[in-house]
């Protein structure tokens, strides 16, 4: 049981590096509290997996520190950490049972055997594999295989974090949101942190109380699903995050009003000090968008609309730019012009990518 | 429902089998032929029926005598190969470099041994172990070791089993290497991660995923080094004696040199048997052993 610091730390792959390119994971500081649900998510190399090694001792950090309740472990060995990690691919021992897969990791730490037995037992039941326990492992499913990996963590009472590295990419889509909900249990019902790294959206924001969104080897927020989806704090996580993603376009500020070409919008912050050179950006997720009849809000013209079943989006063209808008019932459009209402209060600005906090609330 | 009924498909097979019965079935047939008769020479032919084969298998005869006597120095002579070359191979395989350009100059320099013509390899271990020039041979009778491996059965043995091993390893460890490195990397780490030793490490991860590249290889080295022939003719002869005769050089000498073709026929009949036999047994063993048969459908 620990929580797990990040000092500092960055890695490079290369031997020698000099400038930010060179590095696969950017300063970063971070704490991991004990007993947290956290989720790494990010696009396919983006650092995420190169994070996960560090703190599982895979990979040792060109720089920075890494803590286990504030103990140095930056240097310590795989086996001389607490950790427990679950990956990709499920990694069973094939000549062996599940009871012996199960056993292993105590076994190769030297335990009685009647604690081992005892311990495997609780384990097995509490994954509800007891059924299986003598079998072989290499003959189960790939499922089965993935909480044999778990259970290999979960019966070192010592494990301090356990680690997930995108663990439900083998299994099949109508077993993931079963072994997703046993995952959450297993939270609640030891009190492990838990850091889970995915690419899949849902799966983060399903699973973790706290996701960590990283881009380009560098963390971009850190948050609850709620503050990802609602104040995202880079364009890259209104993009990420959603589906359709963010609205991001390119916009004039000229204190509390925007100019997207030539549509006024009106926003709820002044942001008299935007940086001059930066690109800025005006982001607003299609969730609080909606199309409107012609001539009321801003005009827009209406490209498609989509049905996703729950709801129907609108692609349209606002000032020459994309965006996507909720399309109410009842909207009967009349060619392709139409409105675009805007809930003020969820329209961010963005310079540079980076959300700007802005001044004032108008409303 | 009507089938449009023509049998233009066989000329598709036609050359399988045409390829076929030149490559096996008439020399077999002609094998086959020749060990149920005798011959005095002169192209003149006669019934023996099972004869030879009945001879053949009775111990106390000659022929089965010698025969007998080749069949276990052949299975001894495996036995020993595969006994020195697997563990060997192995632990070749396992101390061989897993990546930087260490990787292509090992496998050069393991692949050189497998490339060399098998007389070529005969000749240069008869020059290196004589007792007069060789270096081998020399060396160890300077150190007071006393070898001939034209005259001592012990030391020819050694000489052919040590030469073996030199030729064939590199193939066992080839394969396994190939097996390691399909070993993905998880599998590694998870066994750090569950603080496993290296010896655990081994016997839980790499022989098991070794498993069916090792089957290859036990299947490779056991027929090759059973039907073993260039080599030791190159560097004994049979000798000394004919404590190196083995059952492809006394096969030879029976049909090439005596003549005495169904005997021969008779007696590369049954090897051909034994070795098919004892292949069969290995691979069975080898791919039933511990598999149980996978279940369909989630197990949890």
């Amino acid at each position: 049981m620990a929580s797990i610091t990040l000092d500092h730390l960055a890695h490079a792959y290369r031997p020698d590096p000099r400038d930010p390119q060179d590095y696969a994971l950017k300063e970063i500081n971070h704490v991991w509290r004990q007993g947290g649900a956290y989720a790494l998510l990010g696009p396919s190399g983006c650092g995420k997996t190169t994070l996960l090694n560090i703190i599982s001792g895979l990979v040792t950090p060109t720089q920075g520190r890494i803590l286990f309740d504030g103990k140095d472990v930056t240097n310590l060995p795989t086996e001389a950490r607490n950790i427990a990690q679950v990956f990709q691919f499920p990694v069973v021992y094939d000549t062996m049972t599940v009871r012996e897969n199960l056993a292993f990791p105590l076994k190769n730490r030297h335990l009685p055997r009647e604690a081992i037995a005892k311990r495997v037992e609780e384990i097995a039941s509490r994954l509800d594999m007891t059924r299986v326990l003598d079998r072989k492992a290499s003959n189960l499913t790939a499922d089965a295989k993935q909480k044999i990996s778990l259970g290999r963590g979960l019966v070192r009472s010592d494990v301090a974090a356990i680690l997930f590295d995108e663990p439900l990419t083998v299994i099949d889509p109508h077993l993931k949101w079963q072994l997703r909900s046993t995952l959450k249990e297993l939270h609640r019902a030891l009190d492990l942190t838990m850091i889970y790294v995915t690419h899949d959206q849902t799966e983060a924001l399903t699973f973790a109380d706290t996701v960590v969104v990283m881009h380009d080897g560098a963390v971009v927020q850190t948050g609850t699903p709620e503050e990802l989806f609602e104040r995202p704090a880079h364009t890259f996580v209104g993009h990420f995050i959603g589906s359709p993603g963010m609205n991001v376009l390119p916009v004039r500020v000229d204190g509390a009003t925007a100019h997207i070409g030539d549509v006024a919008v009106r926003l709820a912050r002044a942001y008299p000090a935007l940086p001059a050179g930066e690109k800025i950006e005006l982001g607003v997720r299609p969730e609080f968008a909606t199309l409107a009849r012609a001539g009321t809000g801003l005009p827009v013209r209406v490209k498609r609309i989509d049905d996703i079943g729950r709801a129907r989006i609108a692609r349209v063209e606002i000032a020459g730019h994309a965006a996507a808008a909720m399309v109410p019932d009842g909207l009967a459009l009349d060619g392709d012009r139409a409105g675009l209402a805007l809930e003020t209060r969820q329209i961010h600005i963005y310079a540079g990518g980076v959300l700007v906090p802005g001044e004032g609330g108008v409303g | 429902m009507d089938k449009p009924v023509n049998n233009r498909a066989w000329w598709l097979v036609a050359p399988v089998f045409a390829i076929v019965a030149f490559s096996a079935i008439i020399p077999i047939m002609t094998v086959v032929n020749y060990s149920v008769q005798d011959t005095f020479g002169n192209n003149q032919f006669f019934w023996n029926g099972l004869g030879w084969f009945q001879e053949l298998l009775d111990p106390s005869t000659e022929l089965g005598g010698r025969f007998f006597d080749a069949l276990w120095r052949n299975l001894l002579f495996s036995g020993i190969i595969l006994a020195i070359q697997v563990p060997l191979g192995i632990l070749v395989a396992l101390s061989m470099p897993r990546d930087g350009w260490r990787v292509a100059a090992t496998l050069v320099l393991m692949a050189l041994p497998l490339l060399i013509p098998w007389n070529v390899v005969g000749t240069i271990w008869q020059v290196f172990a004589r007792a007069d020039i060789g270096l081998l041979g020399y060396g160890l009778n300077a150190l007071g070791i006393p070898y001939n491996y034209t005259g001592d059965t012990l030391s020819a043995w050694i000489t052919i089993v040590v030469m073996d091993v030199w030729h064939w390893t590199s193939l066992v460890a080839l394969l396994c290497y190939a097996g390691l490195k399909s070993i993905p990397d998880a599998y590694y780490q998870a066994a750090r991660i569950d603080g496993a030793s290296r010896w655990a490490v081994f016997t839980t991860i790499q022989l098991p995923k070794m498993k069916r590249v090792l089957l290859i290889a036990v299947l490779l080295r056991f027929m090759d080094s059973f039907m073993i022939y260039t080599e030791p003719f190159v560097l004994t002869g049979g000798g000394p004696g004919n404590a190196t005769t083995f059952l492809s050089i006394d096969l030879v000498k029976l049909a090439l040199g005596q003549f005495d073709l169904g005997k021969a026929a008779a007696m590369s009949l049954v090897y051909n048997l034994i070795v098919l036999a004892l292949c069969w047994v290995f691979y069975t063993v080898m791919t039933h052993s511990g598999s149980e048969r996978p279940e369909q459908g989630s197990a949890a």
